[in-house]
C-alpha cells in the first residue's frame, strides 16, 4: 500500500510527538507512525523532571543553564545547541502547563521545581532547584499530554508499524517503507520531509533501564546507508538501576536527599565529588558506585550493588513525591524505602551518540557540513550535540521538546515549497528480500541466544570501565555474531502479527549498532565524560575535542571508517572555555 | 520436548531456589487454528522472575510463535495487559511467587471484551476509539499568560489519581458491563474525562459531563469493583467514577 503526507514523522515518544505537532501547526499534511500504539514509548518511563531555569524556588538563569550542560557534557556539547536549549526550554515548559501537563506546584500554584545531578547555580557554586516535575512520573505526563494534543490536533497514527527502509535517492529522502505487523504488508510512504524520532539502542546491553523495544532501529538504517553515526562512544549508564533488573530509579530520589550508601554504611560520594555529593553528574556517580563495588564494598549476595537510602527522608516525601519508585522497590524488590535501604546498581540508560543533525534537525551526511535534505531527526535518535559526553539528568526531556519542535517546524517550512521528490522504482525492494532472506533461511541459529551473547560481551567490554584489549574482542565477537546472524531463520510462517519476524529484524539492528558504538570507542584513546578509557585515564584536548563520525565501510563488511567533525565550542551570545571537570 | 524447560531471564542458578511451574497459556492464531486451545509449558523460574520474563522465555527458547505485546517491562507502558490467573494484570508487574507455588499452574488468557488477534494479543482499536470520544484534551481558551497558569497543590491533587492512567485497559476489559455492551465507553475512559473534569484550568466541564451522561457514559457502571481490582496503578477507580456521576448530578441540577 502506497501513502502520501507532507511530512512523515517516525516515532510518537516525545520527540515524535512533539514534532508531528508542530509540523501539523505549519499547514502540511502529517502522519506519525509508530512500532507500538502511542503512549507506548519509553518517554513514559522518564520519572524525575525537565531541566528549565524558570526559578520559580530558587534563583536561577539560563546562562546557569547552559554552562551546567557544557561542563556536564564534558566540554564535548556543542554551545549553540546548548544555547538555544536553555534559553527554549522555559517558554516550551510553559508552553507543556498550557497544554494541560499536571506539575507537580509549589504552595504559590507554580511548577514545582527539585535538584538534578549535574545542575548548580552561579556556574557551579551549589546544587539549584531546577528540574520541573511531576511527581516521579514527569515522562509519563509529557507523552500522554502530547498524546492527547495530537488526538485534539487530528494527527493520523499509523500504529504498529515497523520501519523497514528509508529511501534516499540522491542526497534527498523521499520517504520510508515499512512492515504492518497486523496483515504483514509493506507499505510505502511518500514524503517531501521525513522526521526520525524512534529512540534510542539501550537493549544492546544486558543490565538496562530500557524497553524491550529500543533497538536503535533507525540510527542502524540511517548507518546501513554509509550515512555517519555522531559520538556513539558516548553511552550513558545511570547510576541507579534496581539491582539485577536495571529498572530506572530516578535521580529524583538524590535530588529529594537521598544518599548513596556502601557495604559499611559510609557516604562514599562525599570522597568523590566533595562539593555537590550525590548530586554529581551520572557518569561521576556510576564510576564511583562501580569503583566502591571492585574494591569490594558493594552491597547483596553478589556485593555488585551499593544502597540508596531514603529512611531519615519525611515518609510523605518517599510516598508522595516518589511514589513511583517506591512502588517499584516494594514490587520487584520487596524492599520499602520508607524504612529498608534499596540496592541499585547503574543500567544501561541513554545513547548521547546518534545521527547528527544541526540545530535544526537537519541530518548530516558528513562532518564537513553536508546534510540529506529533507530528513531529520530528534530527540534520543539524533545527536545535536547537546548532550556531548554526559547528558545531564532532566535535559532528554528538555531535548525532546525543544528539539523535536524545531525539526517539525523546520520540516513544515521546508515540505511547504519543496515538490514530491521522485520515489524510486520499487522502493521496497530490499525490505521484500530482508523479509524473505528471514523467513526462508535454512540455519538454525536461534535470534534469543545471539542476542543474549551481544548484552552480556557489551556490558563486559564496552561498559563503563572500558580498556583497548576488552574492546578489541567485542570488534571481534560483533563480527561473529553478525556471521551467525545470517544464520537467523524465522520458523513462524504466519503473515499477521509476526512478533518472531520483528524480533529478528531487530536484532540485524542492535548488531549494527554495537559495531558503530565499538568501533567509536575503541578509536577515541582519552576519557571523556562517559567514555572511561583505563589505558588512556586522561582528557586529551589537544587531541579529542571533536566528535566521533562513526561510518559503515560499505566495500568491506564489518569495518567501521571513522571520521570527525568539530565541536562548536561557541554559543551565539556565551562561551565557555573548556577547563577541568570538578565538582 | 524436554520434560522442563529451564530457567528464565538472569537466573542461571545463582544460588536462587527455583522454582518449578507450570505456564498454561490460551493460543490461537486464525491463520492455522478454528477455535482457541490450552498449551502448558513447564518451566523453572525464579520466585522473583515477572511472568513477563517467563513469557519471554517461551517465546525465546520454546515457541517462537507465541504472540503478545510488551514494551517497557516495568508498568508503565501498559502493553502487557493480560488475565492471569483469572484477573487482569501486566505481565510485567506479577512475580511469578505471587501467582503460584512450586509445581503449580499459572494461567495466561487475553484480556477479554476486545476481539483476540492472536494468542494473548487483542485489537486495541475500540479501546482507543472510546478513548477519543471523551474529549481527552486540556481545553482553555483563554490567552495563555507569559508563565504558568497557577493550580494550587490541593487543586493538582485532585487529578493525581486519574492522571496516573497507563491506558493499559486491565479495568475496561475487566468490567462485565463492557463485556456484554461494547459501546458503553468504560473506566479507563471516565478515569481520562476525570482527570479533565477535576483539572481546575480546564474549561470544557460541561461538554465532558454530558459525554458522561450519554447512555454510553457513567450511568452504565454498576459497581462492580472490578476495575479498581485490576488496576496496575492502584487507581481508586470506582471512587473516580463515583465522582464523576456526583458530578453529572450537581450539573442537571
Amino acid at each position: 500500500m502506497h501513502h502520501r503526507y507532507d511530512v512523515l514523522v517516525v516515532g510518537a515518544g516525545g520527540a515524535g510527538l512533539m514534532a508531528a505537532l508542530y509540523a501539523a501547526k505549519g499547514n502540511v499534511s502529517v502522519a506519525c507512525i509508530s512500532k507500538l500504539y502511542p503512549t507506548r514509548s519509553h518517554t513514559g518511563a522518564a520519572q524525575g523532571g525537565i531541566g528549565a531555569a524558570l526559578g520559580n524556588v530558587a534563583e536561577d538563569h539560563w546562562e546557569w543553564h547552559m554552562f551546567d550542560t557544557v561542563k556536564g557534557g564534558d566540554y564535548l556539547t556543542d554551545q549553540d545547541a546548548a544555547e538555544i536549549f536553555s534559553k527554549d526550554i522555559i517558554e516550551a515548559v510553559y508552553e507543556l502547563e498550557h497544554m494541560g501537563l499536571p506539575f507537580s506546584r509549589t504552595p504559590e500554584g507554580k511548577i514545582a521545581q527539585r535538584k538534578f545531578g549535574g545542575h548548580t547555580r552561579e556556574f557551579g557554586k551549589a546544587a539549584v532547584e531546577r528540574s520541573c516535575y511531576a511527581q516521579d512520573r514527569t515522562g509519563h505526563m509529557i507523552l500522554q499530554t502530547l498524546y492527547q494534543q495530537n488526538v485534539k490536533a487530528g494527527t493520523t497514527f499509523y500504529n504498529e508499524f515497523h520501519v523497514t527502509d528509508l529511501i534516499i535517492e540522491n542526497g534527498r529522502c523521499c520517504g520510508v517503507v515499512a512492515y504492518h505487523l497486523a496483515t504483514g504488508e509493506i507499505h510505502t510512504f511518500h514524503a517531501k520531509a521525513v522526521i526520525l524520532a524512534a529512540g534510542g539502542y539501550g537493549r544492546v546491553y544486558k543490565i538496562t533501564s530500557n524497553a524491550l523495544t529500543l533497538t536503535g532501529d533507525l540510527m542502524s538504517i540511517y548507518y546501513r546507508k554509509g550515512l555517519p553515526l555522531e559520538d556513539m562512544e558516548f553511552y550513558q549508564f545511570h547510576p541507579t538501576g534496581l539491582a539485577k533488573l536495571g529498572i530506572l530509579v530516578t535521580e529524583g530520589i538524590r535530588g529529594e536527599g537521598g544518599i548513596l550508601r556502601n557495604s559499611s554504611g559510609e557516604r562514599f560520594m562525599e570522597r568523590y565529588a566533595p562539593t555537590i555529593k550525590d548530586l554529581a553528574p551520572r557518569d561521576i556517580v556510576s564510576r564511583s558506585i562501580i569503583t566502591e563495588i571492585r574494591e569490594g564494598r558493594g552491597v547483596g549476595r553478589d556485593k555488585d550493588a551499593v544502597h540508596i537510602d531514603l529512611t531519615h527522608l519525611p515518609r510523605e516525601v518517599i510516598e508522595v513525591k516518589l511514589a513511583e519508585i517506591t512502588d517499584l522497590a516494594r514490587t520487584y524488590l520487596g524492599q520499602d524505602p520508607v524504612k529498608d535501604l534499596v540496592a541499585v546498581q547503574p543500567t544501561a540508560h541513554y545513547a548521547m551518540g546518534g545521527i547528527p543533525t544541526d540545530v535544526n534537525g537537519l541530518c548530516l551526511a558528513d562532518g564537513q557540513g553536508t546534510s540529506v535534505e529533507g530528513l531529520y531527526a530528534a530527540g534520543e535518535q539524533a545527536c545535536v550535540s547537546l548532550h556531548g559526553a554526559n547528558r545531564l539528568g532532566t535535559n532528554s526531556l528538555g531535548d525532546l521538546i525543544v528539539f523535536g519542535r524545531r525539526a517539525g517546524i523546520a520540516a513544515a517550512v521546508y515540505a511547504r515549497q519543496a515538490e514530491y521528490p521522485e520515489m524510486p522504482e520499487n522502493p521496497e525492494q530490499d525490505s521484500i528480500e530482508v523479509i524473505s532472506r528471514l523467513k526462508n533461511a535454512s540455519g538454525s541459529d536461534n535470534a534469543a541466544v545471539i542476542r543474549k551473547e551481544l548484552q552480556e560481551s557489551m556490558m563486559n567490554n564496552v561498559g563503563i570501565f572500558r580498556n583497548g584489549p576488552d574492546m578489541e574482542k567485542q570488534v571481534e565477537i560483533v563480527k561473529e555474531l553478525k556471521d551467525r546472524y545470517r544464520n537467523v531463520s524465522v520458523s513462524d510462517p504466519s503473515v499477521r502479527y509476526n512478533s518472531e519476524l520483528i524480533e529478528a529484524m531487530e536484532l540485524g539492528f542492535l548488531l549494527d549498532c554495537a559495531e558503530a558504538a565499538t568501533a567509536s570507542a575503541l578509536n577515541r584513546k582519552e576519557s571523556r565524560g562517559a567514555h572511561d578509557r583505563e589505558d588512556y585515564p586522561e582528557r586529551d584536548d589537544q587531541n579529542w575535542l571533536k566528535h566521533t563520525m562513526a561510518y559503515k565501510d560499505l566495500d568491506r563488511p564489518g569495518n567501521v571508517v571513522i571520521g570527525y567533525k568539530e565541536v562548536a565550542l561557541k554559543g551565539y551570545t556565551r562561551a565557555f572555555e573548556p577547563k577541568p571537570r570538578v565538582y | 520436548m524436554p520434560e522442563v524447560y529451564p530457567a528464565p531471564a538472569n537466573a542461571a542458578a545463582d544460588g536462587v531456589a527455583m522454582m518449578r511451574v507450570n505456564v498454561k497459556i490460551l493460543r490461537y492464531d486464525p491463520e492455522k487454528d478454528r477455535k482457541a486451545h490450552w498449551e502448558t509449558y513447564p518451566v523453572e523460574a525464579q520466585p522473583g522472575d515477572r511472568v513477563l520474563d517467563v513469557i519471554n522465555w517461551v517465546k525465546w527458547y520454546v515457541d517462537p510463535s507465541l504472540t503478545f505485546r510488551r514494551s517497557c517491562g516495568h508498568g508503565i507502558c501498559g502493553s502487557d495487559a493480560m488475565m492471569i490467573n483469572g484477573r487482569n494484570r501486566l505481565a510485567c508487574k506479577t512475580l511469578v511467587r505471587d501467582v503460584a507455588k512450586q509445581g503449580g499452574t499459572i494461567t495466561v488468557e487475553p484480556i477479554r471484551g476486545l476481539k483476540v488477534e492472536r494468542d494473548l494479543l487483542v485489537d486495541m482499536d475500540p479501546f482507543f476509539d472510546a478513548y477519543r470520544a471523551i474529549m481527552p484534551y486540556f481545553i482553555n481558551e483563554d490567552p495563555p499568560p507569559p508563565a504558568e497558569r497557577l493550580q494550587s497543590p490541593e487543586q493538582a491533587d485532585r487529578m493525581a489519581h486519574s492522571s496516573n492512567c497507563i491506558l493499559c485497559a486491565c479495568c475496561t476489559t475487566s468490567c462485565p458491563i463492557f463485556w456484554v455492551n461494547g459501546s458503553y465507553l468504560g473506566p479507563a475512559s471516565i478515569v481520562q474525562a476525570h482527570r479533565f473534569i477535576f483539572d481546575s484550568r480546564d474549561q470544557a466541564t460541561n461538554q465532558r459531563l454530558n459525554i458522561m451522561n450519554q447512555n454510553t457514559g457513567v450511568w452504565r457502571c454498576r459497581t462492580a469493583y472490578n476495575c479498581t481490582e485490576a488496576c496496575p496503578r492502584d487507581i481508586p477507580i470506582t471512587t473516580i467514577i463515583e465522582e464523576v456521576k456526583r458530578a453529572v448530578m450537581y450539573q442537571q441540577s
